[in-house]
């Protein structure tokens, strides 16, 4: 509790800041996870550059070429090609493009979304936090499943529509725990220390309360990662997610899909990008809990 | 749960059915895509979109739209699907057995593997094995029906080709069974030559339902069974003779159920939303497959349709869990 009550002071930086840190990285779970991100991360960024081939350029005379250990492997093709001869390490790097974007779009859209207005309903109560806790609750009781098949029935399949879906189904997550969390901050000292101190109740909810809980967000948003990684696949697995131009891994597992007995590769290796993408941002997001949360540390 | 209580909850279920429907026409009355444009031909004159636009009811206004459609839902009636030119309710009743078998099948599976691997990972005396499993299972918590269908695809159906992976049954077979629960009908009948085919058909797509839900049961049971494992009596049973397997299934298992079970009726009803994609995966005719397919052809009457019956569904399972959890938890039989 010493270094939440220490960020009144914002004269001094809140202490054990670099020990929490340290202690994030000493994890061999979170650093592999978040190795494994941060590369992702830069293949993404570079696709342009890295990847070796245009990864929508078809060549009839090169289709399904199996990857490079292969004995019919073509020099050029680490991962073989596709039905279309394209590139499938190069569909791969692209892919990554559309899987992080929609991650950290739909996830920062949704926290900021579920975490205002969970504070408010926290902080302030009364006829605020009825509403939202109402909004919750009956959001909560519509399967997300349902929702999002209405939502792109409605909206129409796209890259938009997917990212809208994931934040329209997803802010609860966040309301409901940035609620909770609010109203345990709201009873702390500090808080009533800052009403002593004369400051407005607007600011203290936003200099004081707000990085207090900014912790379990973060944690939150890592965890929502992860979903909308898989949302985004799967949404674009039955076509309903970007047009068919861009390569995402969902629209390749889903061309694999369908030539599985001829060139298994084409989709194994994007079923393996996903997988160990979503239990990167798993673990990163568990380690994060448990370097933040002091319930969860023993 | 008296009476009256029932009479409540079967009248706001009523109102929840209602209020799903009453979302679903609005917003789909919205929807920017003109499903007429679908369905005519390259010729078409304005005059034939005018009479199609008329045939299917889409020249009124949208209260009246509504009213006409929940006069009909109302004795079942759902219209006819635009894409498929047939009626709806016949077109979702034929697969619907098909999803009922098939989850029924992934809870029981679930619950199986669940409980099985929560009472196994307590009952060495050496904390590793149990620790061991609850690593592993927080990794597979992370992994989604999705993947495990994929997966299993490629292991049983193309590696080690097993399996067959799609469909629901070898359509070489003949069968002529009165309803469409095949799996059920094939038992009541004797036919064990179409239920193998069944189940060869079932395990997989219900195996990738059931492992998420599996890991959730596993999780939370094993919690709850070392918090009651510690409690008197169950020393008490121990001291009286009793094997640590006697105790842990017999006192234990009961006491640590309640808040699992409570768990699994809410995760049901997101594997119910699993179906969807899984189906998908496996080509099996159910109404999630369906589903797809309603909205890429924006197929309004259908989506309708299925979005209701979906709704229905989930109303009825949180029913049933909520009698469930009144009959295994005494306390409650009096509220």
């Amino acid at each position: 509790m010493a270094d939440r009550s220490a960020t009144l002071d914002h004269a001094s930086p809140p202490p054990r800041r670099a020990g929490r840190a340290r202690r994030l990285l000493a994890e061999p779970r979170v650093l592999l996870a978040g190795g494994f991100l941060l590369l992702l991360l830069i293949a993404a960024l570079a696709a342009p550059w890295l990847a070796p081939h245009d990864p929508t350029a078809q060549d009839l005379m090169l289709n399904e070429i199996p990857p490079g250990w292969s004995p019919d492997a073509e020099p050029g093709y680490w991962l073989g090609t596709d039905s279309l001869g394209r590139d499938v390490l190069s569909r791969l790097i692209w892919g990554a493009r559309v899987a992080l974007f929609v991650a950290v779009v739909s996830a920062v859209c949704a926290g900021v979304i579920g975490t205002v207005l969970g504070l408010v309903a926290g902080f302030f109560g009364g006829w605020a936090d009825t509403i939202v806790s109402r909004l919750v609750d009956i959001w909560m009781a519509f399967p997300p499943v349902l929702l999002s098949i209405l939502l792109v029935a409605v909206i129409g399949s796209g890259l938009t529509s997917v990212i809208l879906a994931i934040v329209v189904i997803d802010w609860t997550r966040f309301a409901r725990v940035v609620r909770a969390e609010a109203m345990q901050q709201r009873r702390m000292e500090y808080v009533d220390a800052a009403v002593t101190l004369g400051m407005a109740r607007g600011r203290i909810l936003w200099r004081e309360v707000l990085p207090n809980v900014l912790p379990v967000v973060l944690v939150l948003m890592s965890l929502e990662m992860g979903i909308a990684v898989i949302v985004e696949a799967v949404l674009s697995f039955v076509g309903l997610s970007v047009a068919s131009g861009l390569p995402t891994w969902g629209g390749m597992i889903a061309d694999g899909r369908q030539i599985i007995y001829e060139a298994w590769w084409v989709m194994v290796f994007p079923l393996i990008a996903l997988v160990l993408t979503v239990l990167s941002f798993n673990q990163f997001g568990d380690g994060l809990r448990r370097v933040l949360d002091p319930m969860a540390r023993r | 749960m008296t009476a009256v209580n029932l009479l409540t909850r079967l009248l706001a279920a009523a109102l929840t059915l209602f209020g799903v429907a009453v979302v679903t026409f609005a917003l789909l009355r919205v929807v920017p895509g003109d499903p007429i444009a679908m369905m005519i031909g390259p010729g078409a004159t304005k005059a034939d979109i005018a009479q199609l636009r008329a045939n299917y009811g889409l020249d009124r206004s949208i209260p009246v739209q509504f009213a006409i459609w929940l006069r009909h839902a109302a004795v079942g009636d759902f219209g006819t699907s635009i894409s498929m030119r047939q009626d709806v309710t016949h077109l979702i009743a034929t697969r619907l057995p098909a999803t009922i078998e098939l989850t029924a099948l992934a809870l029981v599976l679930a619950l199986i593997l669940g409980i099985g691997g929560a009472v196994a990972s307590v009952l060495p005396r050496r904390r590793w094995p149990g620790t061991a499993l609850e690593t592993g299972n927080g990794l597979l918590l992370a992994i989604p029906d999705f993947v495990w269908g994929l997966a299993f695809v490629l292991l049983f159906g193309v590696a080690f080709p097993v399996l067959p992976i799609s469909g629901r049954v070898d359509p070489s077979l003949p069968i002529h069974f009165a309803t469409g629960f095949v799996l059920v009908e094939s038992v009541l009948r004797l036919r064990f030559d179409i239920l193998g085919d069944v189940l060869a058909h079932m395990i997989m797509p219900a195996m990738a339902l059931a492992l998420p839900l599996a890991s959730v049961i596993l999780r939370s049971l094993r919690g709850a069974l070392e918090t009651e494992a510690r409690q008197d009596y169950a020393l008490l049973a121990r001291i009286r003779g009793r094997s640590r397997l006697q105790v842990v299934t017999g006192e234990v298992l009961r006491n640590a159920m309640v808040p699992t079970l409570a768990l699994t009726g809410v995760q049901f009803t997101f594997m119910f939303g699993g179906t969807v994609i899984v189906e998908r995966i496996f080509g099996y005719p159910g109404i999630g497959n369906l589903a797809i397919d309603a909205i890429i052809n924006r197929d309004l009457p259908l989506i309708q349709g299925l979005i209701l019956t979906f709704g229905a569904l989930f109303i009825v399972i949180n029913l049933c869990v909520e009698a469930c959890f009144v009959l295994l938890n005494p306390r409650l039989r009096h509220g």
